[in-house]
């Protein structure tokens, strides 16, 4: 193994890791926001107990999602600090904005509202509630932008005196289309992997309830969650849907390479069809061994270009396209072999959309099942809300490997329609000073550590989340200095 | 634009790392105070509390300089952290387990849970406290840089008398500031011991500080600096006998001015350098050679010129909003949730 093997495995373990966390963080900050919002308004018990319920999942996984999140802003100049050096004019300034106007609102707010139940009024209380969750949700928006960089580079040049990058836009860069798409499409992707969570556990809680005591207490409420986490579900999966389809079309026209390395298309169709299942010897560089056993016709000249017969170029004629205009050979003399890896784009993209259907039966079942007034007893229904849990976040990391993956073997992928010289190799993003003992140490300490802590995380979520909604009273805030805090660590 | 924006750059960063540093300083004295002034649960819970609803944000200080240093000096940020690499990744572990530990500790009620957290939460400060010190000196002092700006040096390069003393400031500079901080937020027996703590550590850390300051300003610095040193030394000096007539507000504010004046002084003996090459000084990284375009410097002036007076005014207001000194007596029950969750029916 050398550095960049070492290097690449850890930015995917870390990153994808960071990211099982970052969507739960983002859609249920939002949730609990509106369930206190609820509360505040209604005055109902309900929407405290649920407030505090969520609310305390919610703190058992931001604290990991922080946690991960420092190794990722420095990462880029342990690993990649060629890559920093060649990107950092245009890609730190993102970066820094993202701490300066969002992790400083989240992580500050946080705090209130984590410490302020009883120091707070209600209204300001729930104010801090709701900066947290839009903290998150800029946090979000910064990030995407520098990553949607890399997948297209805009409103930068290249300049040969410095060797490198630089920033002649920033406007530019934050309304690169490719950001206006992947961040709705990362934000409806947050919304349905929180819907389904807390859908997911209200779902259980009233089986096991229904099933000890058929008039239990506590079924309205949860009704009252699954029915929520439902709409949001259902929401969100028509919003990630659109979202993605906007993402393929572009993708078509930055990364046509990641496009046909997703459908493992060989020869360039017209019009080409959507491959749903193929075998075949996917791991060499030779396309030609796959073959495609379901196809939907025509589909997938619809996803790339909006029309049913459109064009959509194969990847033996994009190897060629590629070479004559970025170079055939590398600055070390090797042949460069532009194809992604095929095995990995080809099945990230259909486990991202496939997975994403147990969430729309767990909505389905549960909008049938609760209306008029029902509670669902089935246990069947229990176990499937069980099951589903995980499934929107496991889609949500094929996404990113599908996304990653697909880019490769550029790490800023250049834009077809700007200048060719602002793209760079990942590798050659690499650093030069760290040696393979070092990465590999990281590696594997990193690797062991965050394997010791999701151990805690989850059976902190599973103890909290089978303890159900606890009690909650509400007590004003007064100056009594004697007072138990309402929280302490 | 006429202004010099690598410089004010140069200067932001300085500020970003003083906010860290006198922020985060006292979240690490705290945690590295905990057993000591706590004696038992409770008072370490009253000690840890104190940092509670703040110490995530103080650490952003550090995201930021992170991240301005990334959009500012690209290359100083892939020279430092490529560079600095092991050190730079016990650092991240310890502020990675520390997050958790923080997070985690009560939520579960059984006491050697809470114990082992605990020792997490204070391994996790002295680590970061010691090595924070331990580089700023190195890269006062200079490191092996070629001329490709790529860091040759090897880890025990970064371990050297100065670089060491450093990292005891440091260390010593926490600690003091973390029990005034202490005196100033609890009351009760916590209050007693942390004020005992506070009077033991003001004259070390006036020792130890002087002494760094002063082979700083001597081996590498220029000599406007003294003024850094002399106003260190008052800041420590008022610190110290602030803190005999218990008055530690004041101690409070003396040992942060005198935080912010050495990074002052650090800043000060690097500039026109940010990384000084002791390979060849022809190598060194510059403020200007490893700067971004005045475009991007223009745009993160306004960003920052906008933000940084936000984030102050409400991180100012959440220190408003938690004033009150906590005492035993403000600690909560601990939740009643056990990993064994029929046993602790049976306890209560
Ligand atoms: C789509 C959203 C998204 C993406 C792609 C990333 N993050 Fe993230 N990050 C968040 C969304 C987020 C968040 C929702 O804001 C987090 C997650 C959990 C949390 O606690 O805040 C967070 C936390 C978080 C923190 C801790 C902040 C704190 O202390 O409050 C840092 C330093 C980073 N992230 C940095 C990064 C970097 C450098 C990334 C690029 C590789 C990255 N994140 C990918
Ligand atoms: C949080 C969601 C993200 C996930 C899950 C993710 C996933 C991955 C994966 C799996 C890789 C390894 C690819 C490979 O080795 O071939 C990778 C590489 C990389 N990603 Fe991402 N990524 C995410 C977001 C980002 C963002 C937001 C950025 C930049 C701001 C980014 C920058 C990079 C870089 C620099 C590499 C290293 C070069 C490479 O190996 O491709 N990623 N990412
Ligand atoms: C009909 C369904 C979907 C379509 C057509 C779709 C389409 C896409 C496309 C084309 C990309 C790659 C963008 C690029 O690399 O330029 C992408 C990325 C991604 N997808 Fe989807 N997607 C769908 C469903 C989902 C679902 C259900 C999830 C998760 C619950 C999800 C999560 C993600 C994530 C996290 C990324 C990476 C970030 C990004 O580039 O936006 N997607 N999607």
């Amino acid at each position: 193994m050398e550095v960049i093997d070492l290097a690449r495995w850890q930015f995917g373990i870390t990153t994808v890791y960071h990211f099982i966390l970052v969507p739960l963080t983002i859609g249920l900050s939002t949730l609990v926001a509106i369930l206190q919002t609820a509360w505040v308004r209604t005055g109902k018990d309900k929407y405290l107990r649920l407030t505090k319920f969520y609310g305390k999942l919610l703190l058992i996984n931001f604290a990991l999602g922080v946690a991960t999140g420092i190794v990722q802003e420095f990462q880029f100049g342990m690993n990649w600090s060629e890559y920093s050096r060649f990107v950092g004019d245009v890609f730190g300034a993102p970066l820094a904005m993202e701490a300066l106007a969002a992790f400083f609102l989240e992580s500050t707010f946080l705090g209130l509202w984590i410490f302020g139940w009883d120091r707070l009024p209600k209204k300001v209380h729930l104010a801090t509630v709701w900066a947290f969750a839009i903290g998150s949700m800029l946090s979000a928006y910064f990030i995407i932008a520098a990553n949607s960089w890399m997948q297209h580079p805009v409103g930068a040049e290249y300049n040969p005196e410095t060797g490198r990058a630089e920033m002649t836009d920033i406007w530019a860069v934050l309304t690169n289309n490719t950001t206006l798409v992947a961040f709705p499409h990362v934000i409806a992707t947050a919304f349905l992997v929180a819907g389904t969570f807390v859908a997911g556990i209200a779902v259980y809680w009233m089986v096991r309830h229904s099933r000890q005591d058929k008039d239990h207490a506590d079924l309205p409420m949860y009704r009252t969650a699954a029915r929520f986490g439902a709409v949001v579900m259902l929401l969100a999966g028509v919003g990630v849907i659109i979202t993605g389809d906007e993402q393929a079309k572009l993708m078509f026209e930055q990364q046509p390479l990641k496009m046909a390395a997703a459908e493992a298309l060989c020869e360039t169709e017209q019009p080409a069809g959507f491959s749903v299942l193929a075998i075949g010897d996917m791991g060499t560089t030779d396309c030609n061994e796959v073959n495609n056993i379901i196809v939907v016709p025509n589909l997938l000249s619809f996803l790339a270009t909006g029309t049913w017969d459109g064009e959509v170029t194969g990847l033996n004629q994009l190897q060629p396209e590629y070479a004559e205009r970025y170079g055939a050979v590398d600055e070390n003399g090797d042949e460069i072999v532009y194809q992604p890896n095929l095995v990995v784009t080809y099945w990230s993209f259909r486990l991202m959309i496939g997975l994403a259907a147990f969430s729309a039966a767990l909505c389905v079942a549960i909008f049938w099942f609760t209306r008029k007034n029902r509670v669902i007893t089935q246990g069947w229904l229990g176990k499937l809300a069980v099951i589903s849990l995980p499934m929107p976040f496991l889609a949500a990391s094929f996404g990113w490997i599908f996304t990653e993956m697909g880019r490769q073997p550029f790490v800023v992928a250049p834009n077809p329609t700007g200048s060719d010289q602002v793209m760079l190799m990942t590798l050659f993003g690499v650093s030069e000073a760290t040696s393979v003992g070092e990465v590999a140490t990281s590696l594997a300490v990193f690797t062991v550590v965050y394997a010791i802590l999701g151990v805690f995380w989850f059976r902190l979520m599973h103890r909290y989340a089978v303890e159900g909604a606890p009690h909650a009273t509400y007590e004003e805030p007064t100056d009594d200095a004697d007072r138990p805090m309402s929280f302490a660590y | 634009m006429d202004l010099d924006l690598p410089l004010v750059w140069f200067i932001l960063i300085a500020i970003l790392w003083t906010g860290y540093l006198v922020l985060e300083g006292f979240d690490f004295g705290v945690a590295m105070l905990m057993e000591k002034v706590g004696k038992g649960d409770r008072g370490r819970r009253v000690a840890l509390n104190t940092i509670g609803p703040v110490w995530d944000g103080n650490e952003v200080w550090l995201l930021t300089a992170g991240g301005a240093t990334f959009a500012a000096f690209p290359h100083w940020y892939a020279t430092l952290f490529s560079g600095f690499y092991l050190p730079l990744l016990l650092i991240l572990l310890a502020l990675i387990v520390r997050a958790v530990a923080i997070e985690y500790r009560g939520k579960i009620n059984d006491d050697s849970w809470r114990r082992r957290w605990d020792w997490v939460i204070m391994g996790s400060a002295w680590i970061p406290s010691i090595l924070w010190g331990v580089a700023f000196a190195n890269i006062v002092r200079g490191v092996p840089i070629d001329e490709t700006m790529t860091y040759t040096g090897g880890f025990f390069n970064l371990l050297n008398p100065y670089a060491l003393l450093g990292g005891a400031t440091t260390l010593v500079l926490f600690l003091s500031h973390g029990a005034i901080f202490l005196s100033l937020k609890t009351d009760g027996e916590v209050r007693e011991r942390a004020e005992a703590v506070a009077r033991t550590m003001a004259p070390i850390a006036l020792v130890v500080a002087a002494a760094f300051a002063i082979w700083t300003q001597l081996a590498y610095s220029v000599p406007w600096t003294w003024a850094a040193v002399a106003v260190a030394a008052v800041g420590l000096v008022v610190a110290l006998g602030a803190g005999r007539a218990r008055r530690y507000g004041w101690a409070f504010a003396g040992n942060a001015v005198a935080i912010a004046a050495a990074v002052v002084l650090i800043f000060g003996s690097l500039y026109p350098d940010v990384m000084p090459s002791s390979t060849d000084p022809a190598y060194s990284l510059t403020v200007d050679n490893a700067s971004s375009t005045d475009y991007t410097l223009t745009v993160m002036t306004w960003v920052a010129v906008i933000f940084t007076p936000i984030v102050l005014i409400y991180q100012s207001w959440t220190y408003w909003v938690f004033r009150r000194r906590l005492s035993a007596d403000n600690i909560p029950e601990h939740s009643s949730l056990t990993f064994l969750p029929k046993k602790s029916k049976a306890k209560q």
